[in-house]
């Protein structure tokens, strides 16, 4: 059991930027928009981020940084594909590419600036024996990310502005017919996109590992934009997908550890390998993937007036 | 019209010829161009941090007689043949190529440029004109892992691989005989992240380590994740590449390093002199080429001036990182009597007694 505790707390954290970024690109994809710039936007907020925190010494400062350089980004990568209606694929592809050489050269200054490291607990909570150990001694950052997928869960499901969003991703011509600004929505939920990958990044680098190296976010943006279909573009299914693919990590370094007689190349595989699992047994479903993906995703819209 | 244009041709190419002719002599008092091609940007720390500190020592050792170009963050591919030709069609004389994936790029445009010297770095591969060159990490990582063995108290150490391959696996063997040299009951346990770098999965492992009772964690991968999850919990780490006391001041209790500088001074003489051969080089404390260095401060001046006299037994050859016994982990013995040569280093593909894990092989 004492093993278990650090196990948890390890998952929880290497879920949250996952869930994070994922949270933000499900609400892109129901806008009917996909956004490949996932892994550029959050390099930039990790660089941008971890600079702001450097110069200001808070961290808060530097996540509000990343996330205001996560919709930036996004309000870019609005205007080519919503406005000029740019392929959304090769835009997105370009935008990651992009942040891969942006955040190189924001960064220089700062490889080998530190960071002090905090640590968080929740007074009393985190005194419990076992769950508080494992729950209740994290960045406020990961309870942050567990409230915001269920808020958008009652957001997209429970409220007109939510069924106002999924009726542009479903079928941007009738919500133009019916008077609503298409255009402006899909913006918006790109820029809330953005944001919330601008934050993902910024937790990479300054509470996850606090230091700025060059792709140090190493492929999670992928995995955040793999995990929107594995999760069927539901907000809680996200948060379940995240911390599974975190804790199957983290599952296997301590198997590893252990001495646990597999190939350590084997025990790698293993989150990509569920992951893939998963998603097959999802779409031996079709309803769901029906029900769930939003029809015009990634298809241009252009009003006629 | 044609056959005039061909004349011409003909006569430019002979001027051409003719003013490298006469040029020859005076191009000799001209610095060596020397090129080097990184894998990584040169960042702070690590593997290209250490080439790039090489190259600094070599250009202030021969001055005016060199110059240096350097290409950073080259992917190693298509794209090296491209980085490594450009260098020698820029007239570059020698050419540094620092990782194995620069291999085969360096032979193809060794064979295209017979009158240009390589040497790459930690391959096998050789040509009339591309010596190798790589070091004896594990002379270091044998005397880290006897500081290691004076330092713990649980005798539980945790070490963070990139890949189960022979480089890395002479690391951890090595680091594990010097630890039970002095704790003869400690034990390794081992995570391998599959990755290089990737600095996320590196501070993970560490921390599991930690959380399985480690109280010392090192590491053989790139980036300086390892020593800061240390310096986040209070526990001790072994920095790897370069000394990274910057990164966990309260953390390391030492740093395994690799140091090209004396290596390339004396490759540069060599092509200077006109005496350079494609030789392969595998250098450790003898050639200058490794070292354990940035103590921490309560590693004291008996520890030091112990581990200062190993290093002089390992230069001298009289101590043996590699002797007998060694057993396997699943107790095989691989050698009764003597010391393992480098064909067995080359090819070790196990795990010593004392490491917790086992390598699955294909």
């Amino acid at each position: 059991m004492d093993a278990l505790a650090p196990l948890i707390a390890a998952a929880l954290m290497a879920g949250t930027p996952l869930m994070l970024a994922a949270l933000g690109l499900l609400v892109n994809e129901k806008s009917g928009v996909i956004n490949l710039g996932s892994e550029g936007m959050m390099l930039v907020a990790a660089a941008l981020g971890f600079a702001v925190a450097v110069e200001s010494g808070s961290t808060w400062v530097g996540f509000a940084a990343g996330a205001l350089a996560g919709a930036i980004m996004a309000a870019g990568f609005a205007w080519l594909v919503v406005w000029l209606s740019a392929n959304q694929i090769a835009c997105g592809l370009a935008l990651s590419i992009f942040g891969v050489g942006v955040s190189a050269s924001i960064g220089l200054p700062y490889v080998g600036a530190t960071l002090k490291a905090a640590s968080w607990a929740i007074p009393g909570l985190s005194e419990i024996p076992f769950l508080g150990r494992a729950l209740f001694q994290q960045h406020p950052l990961v309870y942050t990310a567990i409230v915001l997928a269920l808020a958008l869960s009652w957001f997209l499901y429970r409220t007109r502005a939510g069924l106002i969003l999924r009726a542009v991703g479903e079928s941007p011509e009738s919500a133009h017919a019916l008077g609503y600004p298409v255009r402006r929505i899909r913006l918006a939920a790109l820029l809330f996109g953005g944001a919330c990958c601008g934050l993902a990044g910024a937790f990479m680098s300054l509470v996850y590992t606090p230091m700025w190296v060059e792709n140090m976010v190493a492929g999670r943006g992928w995995i955040a934009l793999a995990l929107t279909p594995f999760a069927t573009w539901r907000p809680m299914r996200v948060l379940v997908g995240a911390y599974l693919f975190g804790g199957i990590t983290i599952l296997t370094f301590h198997m590893q550890a252990l001495g646990v007689p597999i190939a350590s190349q084997l025990l790698s595989m293993l989150p990509y390998l569920a992951t893939i699992l998963v998603l097959v047994l999802i779409s031996r479903n079709v309803d769901w993937i029906r029900i769930n993906m939003p029809a015009s995703l990634g298809r241009v819209f252009i009003p006629n007036r | 019209m044609k056959s005039s244009r061909l004349r011409l041709a003909f006569a430019a190419v002979a001027t051409a010829t003719a003013c490298l002719w006469a040029a020859g002599p005076v191009m000799a008092k001209e610095p060596l161009k020397i090129g080097f091609v990184y894998v990584s940007p040169i960042g702070e720390a690590g593997w290209t941090w250490q080439q790039d500190l090489g190259r600094k020592y070599m250009l202030e050792q021969l001055g005016d007689q060199v110059v240096t170009q350097i290409v950073e963050d080259v992917p190693e591919g298509a794209d090296a043949e491209r980085v490594i030709r450009d260098l020698a069609q820029q007239g570059n004389q020698l050419i540094f190529t620092t990782s194995f994936g620069y291999m085969n790029p360096t032979i193809k445009v060794a064979r295209q440029f017979p009158d240009v010297k390589f040497v790459h770095s930690t391959g096998y591969k050789t040509a009339p004109n591309v010596a190798t060159t790589n070091a004896r990490f594990y002379q270091s990582r044998y005397m880290a892992g006897v500081l290691a063995g004076h330092k713990t108290d649980t005798n539980v150490v945790g070490y963070v691989g990139a890949y189960p391959i022979p480089e890395v696996l002479q690391g951890i063997n090595a680091f594990t005989q010097g630890l039970r040299s002095v704790k003869p009951d400690a034990e390794v346990r081992v995570i391998m992240v599959n990755s290089w770098f990737d600095p996320g999965k590196e501070r993970d492992a560490a921390l599991a380590l930690l959380d399985q009772g480690a109280d010392i964690v090192t590491h053989h991968t790139d980036s300086t994740a390892t020593v800061q999850a240390a310096e986040e919990r209070g526990k001790r780490a072994i920095a790897y590449h370069s000394d990274m006391q910057k990164f966990g001041p309260n953390a390391q209790l030492g740093a395994v390093t690799h140091h090209w500088g004396p290596y390339f001074t004396r490759t540069a003489q060599a092509v200077l002199d006109g005496a350079w051969q494609p030789d392969q080089v595998w250098g450790g404390f003898k050639e200058g080429m490794v070292d354990l260095e940035g103590f921490g401060a309560d590693v004291d001046d008996g520890l030091r001036a112990k581990l200062k006299a190993m290093e002089e037994a390992i230069a001298s050859g009289q101590l043996k990182v590699f002797s007998a016994p060694i057993k396997t982990n699943d107790g095989r013995v691989i050698l009764a009597e003597g010391a393992l040569d480098d064909d067995g280093l080359n090819s070790m593909d196990y795990y010593v007694e004392g490491v917790v894990g086992k390598l699955n092989k294909g």
